[in-house]
């Protein structure tokens, strides 16, 4: 490449857009698939979890394929919200409303990633049913959870559609259409699933 | 009723670092007139709204019939040809501001040089210059030429670059029609030949990665270029180049 100190900048936006989706929306999946079992009752739920806590080589799997790719992307893209400009208030076309939504999105979904860390994985009691159970059990609590996880989902449905034209997928117009409405589709589907999760929790307050 | 009259706000400013203000202006009506004529007749007869005499308001044009692309201006919030905006359908009073992405020159008149040096670094012409006569080049497919040359009208206008969000200070981005450019060019059979410079030029400072999918350069464009859709392939043959490139070396 002509030009290594500038071709970085490319490399990293990359980089964002990769880890994004490889392996971050992978694990946003498991994670609201595991997270569904609830919807069948406190031992299932706490079975899928012990399950989970025998994979082999658990905290090298959690550092390299969940905490690297989700802080390098949360912390690039603090960036690029920060650089972006933001004129959907002068030109509110369809897009560019998104646009901004999935910044904003962005952002917030970084601040609920900590604190959803720092009640759950790092709060010292033990991964099952009633720890999450004590999570919701405050308004706050509950509503930060159901707000958080929906942000997520957009963030994570809307951020495909960009993948898929970052990575020269969708081209045309019409590609780019038909992938936006599939990704709405999407959105809805994950945020439902992730919704009925937190509920069941919730009923077993 | 021929008395009716044309109703203008528009925004203007001195000099390159002065303070913008606002002055309005009333003229008379006529029929089939473009904002172009409106600034002609305020030219003619420089006073504004209360009968004050006022400098004309300065702006650019040239051809009159969008193809030079100088005229572009924020008309009602929309950056667009003041030449091709008729005032029969603009909604009154038309407000009229200069594309602020550029740095004002005086009133309507901006500086587009930051375009003509992003079109120098994606090198957007087919060198054909040699010692000696290097003989015709190849031909275009008919198939591609068609759609080939819907992305040879861009005219340089600078709405797209006004529009997107993420030409701002924070970025150095060289603006959607510069990507655009680099397809056309790198597309043209003997312009093909030095696509790898081109393709580079658009992983380097402010190039394509500064994309962000807002789409509002296909939204204004005056002439109806598919931006997003070049943007799109330009990720594919920029990435593909990227890892092509790292793989050989
Ligand atoms: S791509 Fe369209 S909007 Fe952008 S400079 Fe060219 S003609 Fe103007
Ligand atoms: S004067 Fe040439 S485009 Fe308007």
């Amino acid at each position: 490449m002509a030009n290594n100190q500038v071709s970085r900048e490319f490399l990293f936006r990359r980089m964002h857009s990769l880890l994004g989706v490889i392996p971050v929306t992978l694990f946003l999946f498991i994670h609201l698939f595991t997270n569904s079992s609830a919807t069948l009752g406190e031992s299932a739920f706490n079975e899928r979890v012990e399950f989970l806590e025998t994979l082999p080589f658990l905290p090298f799997i959690e550092f390299f394929f969940i905490f690297l790719p989700l802080l390098y992307h949360g912390v690039y893209g603090m960036y690029v919200a920060y650089t972006s400009g933001y004129n959907a208030g002068k030109y509110s076309w369809g897009r560019n409303v998104f646009f901004v939504l999935q910044r904003t999105t962005g952002v917030f979904t970084f601040i609920f990633v900590i604190w959803h860390l720092w009640t759950t994985r790092f709060s010292g009691n033990t991964p099952n049913f009633d720890m999450v159970t004590q999570v919701v059990d405050s308004p706050f609590g509950y509503w930060f959870m159901i707000i958080g996880t929906v942000a997520a989902v957009f963030h994570l449905a809307n951020g495909l559609w960009g993948f898929f034209i970052h990575w020269g997928i969708t081209v045309g117009p019409r590609a780019q259409r038909v992938s936006a409405y599939a990704m709405m589709g999407l959105f809805l589907v994950l945020s439902a699933v992730g919704v009925a999760a937190l509920n069941a929790f919730y009923a077993a307050v | 009723m021929s008395q009716k009259e044309i109703h203008l706000i528009i925004e203007r400013q001195d000099h390159t670092d002065s303070a913008a203000y606002t002055q309005e202006f009333k003229i008379p009506y006529r029929p089939n007139m473009n904002v172009i004529a409106c600034l002609m007749e305020i030219q003619r007869n420089p006073t504004d709204k209360d009968g004050k005499g006022t400098s004309p308001v300065c702006w650019e044009s040239n051809c009159l019939e969008e193809v030079c692309g100088a005229c572009m201006m924020v008309i009602n919030g929309k950056p667009r040809q003041a030449c091709s905006a008729l005032i029969d359908q603009l909604e009154q009073p038309i407000r009229l501001k200069p594309a602020r992405t550029f740095p004002v020159v005086r009133d309507l008149v901006i500086d587009r040089s930051r375009m003509f040096k992003a079109l120098q670094k994606v090198k957007a012409w087919v060198p054909i210059d040699g010692t000696y006569d290097l003989g015709p080049g190849p031909r275009m497919a008919e198939r591609d030429r068609q759609w080939a040359y819907e992305l040879s009208k861009c005219f340089t206008c600078g709405a797209c670059v006004e529009a997107c969000p993420n030409v701002n200070e924070r970025t150095k981005f060289i603006g959607p029609f510069a990507i655009s450019q680099v397809r056309l060019f790198n597309t043209h059979p003997t312009g093909e030949m030095h696509k790898e410079d081109r393709l580079e030029s658009l992983m380097g400072e402010g190039g394509i990665h500064e994309c962000g999918n807002s789409q509002n350069c296909v939204q204004v464009c005056p002439k109806g270029i598919p931006l997003t859709t070049s943007i799109a392939a330009m990720n594919g043959a920029v990435n593909r180049h990227a890892i092509a490139s790292w793989l050989k070396r």
